[in-house]
Order: C-alpha cells, then structure tokens, then sequence
C-alpha cells in the first residue's frame, strides 16, 4: 500500500459510502448539498443524505443492481445525481458520469462500451436520448429520472421516476434487514469507483478507471494542502463526468466534510455564486476572462468620478496586492492605500462578483493570460493553478500559497512523484494514476510503465524552486539542431497573451534558430490604429504596415526577453518573423475546428514564406488560395515583409 | 396540479355571434365550441376577426347578436372581470406587461384575484395577508421554474428581449392558474427557434395543468402542428371547422389562404 504523507489517519474510512455515513453519524444536522428550487435554497443534511443515498441503493438492488455493474449518470449538477454516485458505490458498483450536453449518437459509444444496463439521469431531454440510444442498444433495462415534467405520459419498459426507485428501496429494505450495511462493508479501498471517459480529441474516448483508494487519497491531499474544512462551501457548476468536479464536488467534499451547492439553472450560475458566496472555487481561465471582460465594459459605462476611482485604485492594487497576499513585506503607505482601496473598491468589486468569501480559487485546463491572473491575484482572491487530468484525478501539481507564478503549475502535491523523462515527458506516480483504461489493456500497457509511472503527454521542466512548468504536449517537442529542447506550443502562448497577436505559429524543429508566423487580432490592432489615425483598408493592408510591423516587434521582443531568463528554453528566441497576409481559418484547414494551430499543414502551404525566413530575404511573394464562406475559392496575393527581432543573452533574472 | 389530459366536455360554446362596430361587421353568425383540455386555434388571414372572436369570448366586447354558454350559464355577454374569476386568462397580441417592474412582480401581478386579505391587513403585512403572499409566491416561482425564467426572475421586463417577454406574458396568465388560456398570437414576431420553445411551452402547459387553450395564429405551420382543432374565419365569417387535417383540405380555406379559385 503506498502510504501518503500523512494523508492517511487511522480512522479515515477507505471508500466514499463509509465516508458518507462517517459524516452522517458525526455531523449528521450539517449541511451536505444545496440547491436552489422555487427561488429558495434547500439544504439536504448528511443526515438526510444518506438516508436518500441508502433507499436509491436499495432500490437499484432491488431491480437486479449488482456489483461490479456500472450505473451510467446524465445531468446537470443535482444534489440526487450527486446522491446516485454513493448510491451505486455503495452496492460495489462503479458511477459513470457522462457529459449532459452529448447528442444521443455520441452517448450510444459510451453507453455501449460500458456495457449501461442501469442510469440515473435528470430529465425528459436526458430520458429521450435514452430512449433513442436503446434502439441499438437494449441492454438499457432502467432509465430511472428525477425531474418527471413531460413524462407523464411516456410508457417505456424499465422508465421509473428516482421517486418510485426510492419507494422500491424502502421496502426492499425493510423485507431485507441489514443488506445494506453488508453491502457498504464489503467495499474495498481498491475497488473501481467510477470512471470517466477522456474527451477523445484523438481517436475514441477511454474509460478511465479510479479506486476509491485513488480520488480518496488525492482529496485529502488537496484538502490538508489548502486547509479545507467541513465549513467550506463550494458552488459545483462545472459538469459531472469532468474530473475536476468529481475531485473538487465530491471526493473532497466527502473527505472534508463541506457542502456542495448547485446552481438553480445553468443560467443563474452568476446570480447564484452571489448568493451563496462560496469560500472554495474553481473555474477555467475563460470564466475568470469573461468575468473581467464584462467588468471593464461596465467599468466604461460607470460615472467619471467612479473610473478615476477605479484606475487608481487598481494601480494601487498592482503594485501591493499581491505582495500583500503572498505575505511579503509592503511599505506602511502601501498597506494603508491598499486598505482604502480595499474599502471602496476591491471588497465591493468582490462582492458584487461573489467572490468576498473565496479563500482558495482555483483555475486549470488552459494556459491562463498573466495580466488576467495578476488581476485576481491583485485584488485579493487567491488565485492559484493546478496541474492533473483524468488519469491522476486532477492531483499532480499544486501552487503552494505565497509561492505563486504565473507561468508554473505549482509543486508536486503531497504524495504525488513527478519525474521528467528524458525526452521531456512529465511522468507522474502515486495512488492517485488510474487503475487501468477500461477494456483497453493496449492503452494502459502503453501509458503507465513498469515502474509504475503514468506518462502524461505533456512537456514540462522544473524551475530553480521546484515549480513544473508546462511548455507543451509532449509529441510537438522538438530540438533545434544545436540540441536545445524547442517548445513551439509554449512560445505561441506566450505571444498570444498579448491582446494584438491572435495567433502564432512557430518553426525551429531541427533548424538553428526559431522563426514565427503572427496573425495580428483585427479588432485590436484596428483599434490602435484608429486611434493613431493609421490608414488602412482591410487585413492585408494593416498586417503590411511598417507601424504594425514595429508594434509586433516589440511584443516579440518582450517575449525574447521572457524566454532569455528560461534556461534551456533561451535559445528559442525569435530570430525573424513575419505578420500573415491573410487570417489562419478552420475553413482553409490551417485550424482545427478547436482553434488548435495545425503547424505542419501551415508549414507546406507556406513553404515560401518560412523559406524566406530562414534565408536573409527581407520581403517575399505570395499567392494563396483561400475559401470563402460560400465555399467559392479564390486567391490572394501579396508581398510579405519579413521582421527581424533582436535577441537577448541568456540570463538567470526570475521572471517577475 | 397535475390532471390527465384528456378531451372532455364542450365547456364554452358561442352561438351565432355578430359584432358590428358601426357599420363594420367584424363577425357574422359564428358558432363554436370549445372541449375541455384541449387546444383549440382560430385561424384566417389578416382583419378575419380572429382577435375580436378573443374579445367577445373574455368580455371587452359585446356582441350584438348571439350567446355564450360558459360552463353549461348561457349569457349575452361575459364581463372581464368574471371571465378572470371564472378561470379565463389571456395574453396580447401587443405585449401588455409592467415594464418598469421585475419579471417576479408581472408574474406576482396575475396572482391578483386570488388575494382574499383585506387592505388593513396587507398594508399591516399581519393575517391572511402574509400567508397569502407565501402560497403566491411558490405558485409564481413554480411557473417560473415551469417557464425556465429563473435567469430573468429579477431583471425588469423592459431589459428582456421580445421573445422572453412573450413568455413572461404566458407566466402571468398561468399566474391566474386558469382553466381556459386565451393566446392572441403567441408566436407572432418570433424567430424559428422561439417559436419552437413557445411551441413546447404551451403544449407542456396544456398537458402538465390540463388547460384549456384557445390560441389565435398566423403561422398556418405551427396550428396544424399543436392543435387538436381548428376554426377558420374569413371576413368575419365561419369558413371551416375541424381537425387540422379537415380544415387543410377544405376547398375554402385553401381559397382563403391561397386566393386560388
């Protein structure tokens, strides 16, 4: 048994139904979940959790429910769905969590993979697409749902309401004393407790199998690194079958004992956040994005007096805030400024956002902008990254407080051992990697190795403190031909943090030097121009200007001065670059539909120009076929300039 | 709340009905009925009279000639605010709601016949007064929920855009908790994807609280689609009468609809 860091007291029960009735016999009238219905928070106690929790099992035993069965679980966040994953837990049987939004068609692979007999699902949208998927697959013998409106008149096989399934378990209970707790005591740490299935952004989607032993261990780890209590609340809106939820709603949760909010609809998850005020947050990097971006625009529209308040203030902000969060030393006038600031803006600002209570807020899945973070960050949210995925339950990496960076992803978590193999790899072992790939011993052979390592996919180094930085998907690494690591995904995000760069696109892959493609953001830079009376009649024009050139430049210098404080990664500075006479575009294939950059396509169709780049050309034509939105191809043709930058010696300065 | 629907008895029945404003005859001799629990939709072109059919059925006009019999009380004309207690509730063509107030207070507004506590006792917030406003208020928020309005529940109406203030119009007649819904062109201005929720809003209404549902409208598509049946007017005159499909292969109303001779 792995034992870790003193994550493992002597009592802490080993699986999710024994926590559950651990909290209902020690905190048996606090509150477990809460939902907003009719306008009115409602609160299920432990207490009453496990009661619903006991009479849904008993119910699904009831209708031929066995161990080792999957029980599949469609919904938005409910407290019942919640509910269902102990339930099927409880009769040893693993949840499977599936995305609510899928059309039946993509759900039939999953369902079919999973051999579902059994699912708990929310509503009509979630039992038609059942339903449909049953043509195919009639092994689906129950649809069990909670909200009945719509299905009153539906005579299917096997359809019951979670009402009816209740009424089932209570007097399978009563006629079958003692079945239940027999049941909870036979599940085992390493039993599988649920699974997730990855996205499948290459090939099918995988069923990733997690023990009990697994997500319990990461989620005590995570609640002694943050100090989460039975008194912290969460607001769970992100959806069920993705991991982070599972560990932040649930597993910790049941672990630490605090309560778990749903928002009323997906709609109010705004209004209800500021509602409830939660102490605990997580959110991707374009919620917290979308949240500022609606702030400034407001911002705009608010009285003169109120801007001057707020530009000052937040200058205040930047300059202390995050010193003052992180604990460091600020000058008494600071602290002073900071308060008053605090006062008229940021505790406001905070509150009207529903982040007053927030004392640890987490964001990961995407690179996050470091102005972004630095604004969270600035007026006193505590902000910090994660790194982890579906096969290490979210818990790899953590930002400790007071030692954070925007551009790592924190330190290994306790009890989590994180290598780097040699071709860059983050390989990550620990109870918290995956049991296997179901009904895929070819992927979990391929994936975990002898010693017991999970290899990621992802490309990653260890700075000076021990932080791991994410440079790229492990497969897009390449070298120079000096031999220097060559991380191209990593350096285009670091050139589209700036608001004028909407894409990037770089080469050095056995080369000597790094070369890059830019894609100016029309709206910005049209902007800038206007407002510097700068002429200009489309994109190709604007790209070609001499100002915007200098505008480009400086960004990728700013970017040459980052990477020149990197290590390794300094010698993939930019050497030359040029700005694209026509945007990148799913439509002409340079993009995936995800807006993922497809470098080696750009490559071919833009042989000349990235052959210009590496020769002492300081201009070079082009024609390019391109399809138009009605699917009639043209082309365009221009002359591209080509823009030097300058480079910087390596140097040991830490990156602010 | 929750009644099976199934087709009853005819509930409301209009007799001969003639409506003159002047020398315009707006209606001529019309006669209809309506069954309990179902929908019934009232179709024809531009000035067919469809809206004053409305108008005559809850009380803001009065015919000249004819009878209505509601629930079995023959009578000549019905008065708005009887039809109200009787359980008639409408919506306008024209959005008629409160738009200076929240989306909670339009709905709360249509719960205003069913407040029984004395002026003393609301203005003192003591008695019947408070547990009235509580009944009230769960009945508006399960339309709400019912509605899916929760996002809007407090924004003032004039900020929505038309297609949910059509439904908070539809919430605050179901606010009444009516027996008989009249809709005045519900889905007119709508795009297609409005069109297709309102669809599904007044079939779930119909089905979830078995009410009875006369709805006028335009779109020829969306009547055949909903409804169980289907009355023609054209010039103030009956021109069919029956099942969507009847009335579809009507030689007249084809006429009406198509000038085709």
């Amino acid at each position: 048994m792995s034992v870790v860091s003193g994550a493992r007291g002597t009592a802490t029960p080993d699986t999710f139904p024994r926590l559950l009735l651990q909290h209902a016999a020690v905190r048996p009238d606090a509150p477990a979940l809460r939902e907003k219905y009719l306008g009115i928070w409602q609160s299920w106690t432990w207490r009453q959790t496990a009661t619903e929790v006991r009479e849904m099992a008993m119910g699904l035993a009831s209708l031929g429910f066995r161990r080792g069965d999957n029980l599949a679980i469609i919904g938005d966040n409910r407290p019942r769905l919640y509910m269902a994953f102990a339930a099927a837990q409880s009769l040893g049987g693993v949840a499977v969590p599936m995305y609510q939004d899928a059309v039946a068609a993509e759900m039939t692979f999953v369902l079919e993979n999973a051999t579902i007999q059994f699912a708990i699902v929310e509503d009509q949208e979630q039992v038609d697409k059942l339903l449909e998927a049953r043509e195919t697959l009639p092994q689906i013998g129950h649809i069990i749902y909670e909200d009945p409106r719509g299905l009153r008149n539906y005579d299917a096989p096997g359809l019951i309401s979670l009402e009816q399934l209740r009424e089932l378990g209570r007097k399978f209970d009563a006629a079958n004393a003692g079945r239940f707790d027999q049941e909870v005591a036979q599940g085992k740490a390493d039993d599988v407790s649920v699974m997730l299935y990855t996205s499948g952004t290459t090939g099918k989607p995988k069923g990733v199998c997690q023990s009990h032993r697994a997500f319990i261990t990461a989620a005590q780890g995570g609640v002694e690194f943050d100090r989460l209590s039975a008194d912290d609340n969460v607001l769970s809106y992100l959806p069920m079958a993705w991991v982070g939820d599972h560990l932040f709603s649930y597993a910790q949760a049941l672990v630490a004992g605090f309560t778990v909010n749903c928002p009323e609809s997906a709609d109010t998850v705004m209004t209800d956040l500021r509602e409830i005020g939660p102490t605990y947050y997580f959110a991707p990097p374009r919620i917290f994005e979308s949240v500022l971006t609606s702030l400034s625009i407001r911002m705009e529209d608010a009285s003169r007096l109120k801007q001057r308040m707020y530009d000052y203030f937040m200058r205040v902000a930047r300059k202390f805030g995050a010193d003052i969060l992180d604990g460091r030393p600020v000058p008494l006038t600071g602290r002073l400024l900071y308060g008053l600031g605090n006062l008229l803006v940021y505790g406001p600002l905070k509150n009207t956002l529903g982040m007053s209570r927030i004392r640890i807020a987490y964001t990961a899945g995407a690179a996050i902008g470091p102005d972004l973070f630095r604004f969270y960050r600035s007026i006193g949210i505590n902000l910090k990254q994660l790194y982890g995925s579906t096969e290490t339950c979210a818990y790899v990496c953590l930002q400790p407080d007071g030692e954070i960076k925007f551009d790592s992803v924190g330190k290994a978590a306790p009890g989590v051992e994180v290598k780097i193999a040699d071709n860059g790899e983050v390989l990550v072992r620990g109870a918290m990697v995956l049991k296997e790939y179901y009904k895929r011993p070819d992927a979990t052979a391929e994936s975990i190795d002898d010693a017991g390592y999970f290899h990621t996919g992802d490309a990653g180094v260890f700075d000076a403190d021990g932080h791991l930085k994410i440079i790229d998907r492990a497969k897009d690494v390449g070298h120079l031909s000096t031999g220097e690591m060559f991380a191209p995904n990593y350096i285009e995000n670091k050139l589209k943090f700036f608001s004028h760069i909407k894409e990037a696109v770089c080469f050095g892959h056995q080369r000597d030097h790094v070369v890059a493609f830019i894609n100016i953001d029309l709206t910005a830079v049209g902007n800038w121009a206007e407002r510097r009376n700068l002429v200009y009649s489309g994109y190709i024009d604007l790209a070609g200007k001499d100002e915007v050139y200098a505008l480009i430049k400086d960004c990728v210098e700013k970017v040459n001065a980052e990477l020149a404080t990197e290590g390794e990664l300094s010698h993939s500075q930019i050497q030359r670059f040029l700005v694209l006479h026509k945007e990148l575009d799913p439509d002409d294939d340079e993009l995936t539909r995800t807006r993922k950059v497809r470098r080696g396509f750009i490559a071919e169709k833009y042989a000349p120009l990235l052959d210009a780049l590496y020769s002492d050309k300081t201009v070079q034509h082009i024609e390019t076929q391109v399809k138009f939105e009605d699917g009639r191809t043209g082309s365009i043709a221009a002359d591209v300039k080509i823009g030097d930058a300058r480079r910087l010696p390596m140097s040991d300065k830490a990156a602010a | 709340m929750s009644e099976a629907r199934k087709i009853g008895d005819v509930i409301l029945k209009v007799d001969n009905i003639s409506l003159r404003f002047g020398g315009v005859k707006a209606l001529t001799d019309i006669s209809f009925d309506v069954r309990e629990h179902e929908i019934r939709a009232i179709i024809g072109p531009n000035g067919a009279g469809k809206s004053s059919m409305l108008n005559v059925i809850n009380g803001v006009y009065t015919p000249q000639e004819g009878t209505i019999t509601f629930h079995g009380q023959q009578r000549r004309d019905m008065d708005t605010h009887e039809a109200a207690e009787h359980g008639i509730a409408r919506t306008f063509q024209n959005i008629a709601l409160f738009t200076g107030m929240t989306v909670l207070d339009n709905i709360m507004t249509g719960r205003n016949l069913k407040i029984k506590a004395s002026f003393v006792e609301q203005a003192l917030w003591i008695g019947r007064a408070r547990r009235e406003e509580m009944e009230n208020r769960r009945v508006v928020e399960e339309i709400i929920d019912f509605l899916q309005l929760q996002s809007v529940r407090k924004t003032p109406v004039a900020r929505l855009p038309y297609g949910i203030k059509k439904r908070v119009e539809l919430a605050r007649a179901l606010a009444a908790e009516p027996s008989m819904l009249l809709l005045d062109e519900p889905m007119a201005g709508m795009n297609v994807e409005e069109k297709q929720d309102m669809c599904r809003f007044v079939l779930d209404t119909n089905e979830q609280f078995g009410t009875t549902i006369v709805l006028i409208e335009h779109d020829m598509g969306v009547v055949m689609d909903i409804s169980d049946r289907v009355v023609v007017l054209d010039y103030g005159k009956k021109i069919g009468d029956g099942t969507p499909d009847e009335v579809r292969n009507n030689p007249e109303v084809i006429k009406a609809y198509l000038g085709a001779h």
